[in-house]
């Protein structure tokens, strides 16, 4: 029976394997967690830096994290949405339809830092935004945009086909079919794209490198064409650009531990929702 | 009815405006790149120098930054594709159905990590981690960078390879088992070998996420642009180059087209990548 016992061994190996990826991720999450937590309290989140950054909170890189997101969504939500109904209710297998999903594909897999590179070169430089929240944030919107359409078609595809025939059958036309009888069906699955999207906005430091961050502000933006200073951009600049990187070490952990738990709540937040109208809506 | 054709117009609008930006990326980056293949000459871009700041000679050869790109991307590759070939063969395959639910969206939290925290762990943790194993004077290089690039595919192979084990028919299993093989040879004659086009392209889509990644190799890899293909010298990658130096550059300098150049180069070769990795997955019926 020893091809038994290999087999055995074999699944051993597979299985340490496979927990030694889980115990990685789980030491990431732990270090920043173990020497995040002790910074973080209500001074921290709400006050400016001082001293450069080597003193005080945060409060400018959440707003900043806040403006950008918010501005991001409000542009890719509708765009997103929009070409995701398209897909699903309207589009037949043509030339058109297909190059609309090449586009998202390619999208998808644009590097973040050319994402930057173009926002900088429509948005900033030929559309005279400047390095400002609007720039900043249709950039990001741009790289977005694939998450909240993929989600969102899954949800309407997932919408039973007799839903529509029904009302169909009743004299309804096909765009008062998609309102009264798809769409809402399909909201959950919205809402985790765009959650999921506004994680990924949060969290990406190359787009907006070039688009919107600011090094440092002594005030809170006043309106869309001011810069802004947001989490991620804000770490990078404590852990490898500022003088003392040693000496704030403790604020770089709590600036982690912020936009860790911004992003991963995002995406616990999104898995919690699905779970949650799968239940609901069962056919 | 009206209402009805204004939707269908403006729906229709909406989607091709993600073919529009597509265009405009391509477009946007061609017009900021292009004056530079007329002064100073696309051939600069063909050297092995990056010098572009000097007072004697600029140089712009970008083969010292697609060095750098290509080792820290072979190098990954090399550890994470039998780590997430692996992970997805056991989720798929081998754990328990309860198991299975658990692992997989704890596999997909490393995804969503921005990146730039995962360069800050390799900075305060990987980094000193290799510098003391190796003896070295600093930590920042090319094999710190690789394996913080590997940690970032895993979660890209290991879901796209686990739903193309998941989508093999239990009908090719269920004959490999009655004809006597047993569970471990199915895994491995049958099953595996019936998925491979699915793992081929999750470990393409993989190369073009490792290939984009900007932060965590900006602050991991030592930043410096020489052509080394030892795992230990610190290196500079294409994205970690565009990142580090465009805040700096004077606008429409030739190094700010450079720049953009890179740019470019970084889209086309993503874009094949994704191209091709649709291309299996859809051949095969695994994408819709």
């Amino acid at each position: 029976m020893s091809g038994n016992l290999s087999q055995k061994l074999s699944y051993q190996l597979l299985r340490l394997i496979t927990y030694g990826i889980v115990l990685c991720i789980g030491y990431i999450l732990f270090d920043v967690i173990r020497h995040g937590l002790p910074v973080i309290n209500w001074d921290f989140l709400t006050s400016f830096p001082r001293r450069s950054g080597s003193e005080g909170g945060i409060l400018p890189a959440i707003v900043g994290t806040f403006y950008l997101t918010v501005g991001t969504i409000m542009v890719a939500l509708p765009l997103g949405i929009g070409c995701a109904i398209y897909l699903a209710e309207y589009a037949e297998q043509n030339r058109f339809s297909e190059l609309v999903r090449l586009a998202i594909i390619t999208l998808a897999g644009v590097p973040s830092i050319v994402y930057g590179l173009f926002g900088l070169g429509l948005f900033v430089i030929f559309c005279r935004f400047g390095t400002s929240i609007l720039a900043g944030s249709l950039t990001l919107a741009c790289m977005v945009l694939p998450i909240i359409i993929v989600t969102s078609e899954e949800a309407l595809r997932a919408v039973p086909r007799g839903f529509r025939e029904a009302s169909l059958a009743l004299g309804a036309t096909k765009w008062q079919t998609i309102r009264t009888n798809v769409l809402p069906y399909s909201i959950s699955g919205m809402i985790t794209g765009s959650i999921l999207a506004i994680g990924r906005a949060a969290g990406e430091t190359a787009p907006i490198l070039l688009t919107v961050a600011a090094f440092f502000l002594p005030k809170l933006p006043g309106s869309v064409f001011d810069q802004v200073m947001a989490l991620p951009y804000h770490l990078y600049i404590l852990a490898t650009q500022h003088p003392e990187t040693e000496k704030v070490l403790p604020l770089q952990y709590g600036t982690a531990l912020v936009l860790l738990m911004l992003v991963l709540g995002m995406n616990i937040g999104a898995i919690v929702i699905r779970i949650y109208f799968r239940k609901k809506y069962k056919w | 009815m009206r209402t009805d054709n204004f939707m269908r117009i403006l729906l229709v609008a909406t989607a091709s405006i993600s073919v529009l930006i597509v265009a405009l990326i391509f477009l946007f980056l061609g017009k900021e790149a292009m004056p530079f293949a007329f002064e100073p000459g696309i051939g600069k871009l063909f050297d092995s120098g990056w010098v572009p700041v000097s007072f004697q000679e600029e140089r712009f050869g970008i083969y010292p930054l697609v060095a750098g790109s290509s080792l820290v991307t072979v190098l990954a590759m090399l550890i994470s594709i039998p780590l997430s070939v692996v992970g997805a063969i056991y989720i798929s395959e081998v754990a328990q159905p309860m198991e299975r639910e658990i692992l997989k969206p704890f596999i997909e939290i490393l995804a969503s990590i921005p990146s730039v925290v995962l360069g800050f762990f390799g900075l305060l943790v990987l980094a000193p981690l290799v510098k003391d194993v190796f003896g070295l004077n600093s930590g920042l290089n090319a094999l710190t960078a690789s394996l913080l690039l590997a940690l970032m595919a895993l979660p890209t192979i290991i879901t796209i390879s686990e739903d193309a084990l998941a989508s093999v028919p239990q009908s090719f299993k269920q004959a490999s088992l009655a004809l006597g093989a047993s569970e471990l040879q199915t895994i491995f004659k049958v099953t595996v070998p019936a998925a491979l086009p699915g793992i081929m392209a999750a470990i393409m889509l993989g190369i073009g996420r490792v290939i984009g990644e900007t932060m965590a190799v900006l602050m991991v890899s030592g930043n410096s642009a020489i052509i080394s293909f030892f795992p230990l010298d610190p290196i500079r990658t294409m994205t970690a180059t565009i990142a580090a130096e465009m805040g700096e550059v004077p606008f429409g300098s030739h190094h700010y087209q450079a720049l953009f150049w890179i740019g470019l180069i970084l889209l086309f070769v993503t874009f094949l990548l994704n191209a091709f990795s649709r291309i299996i997955l859809k051949k095969y019926g695994m994408a819709q």
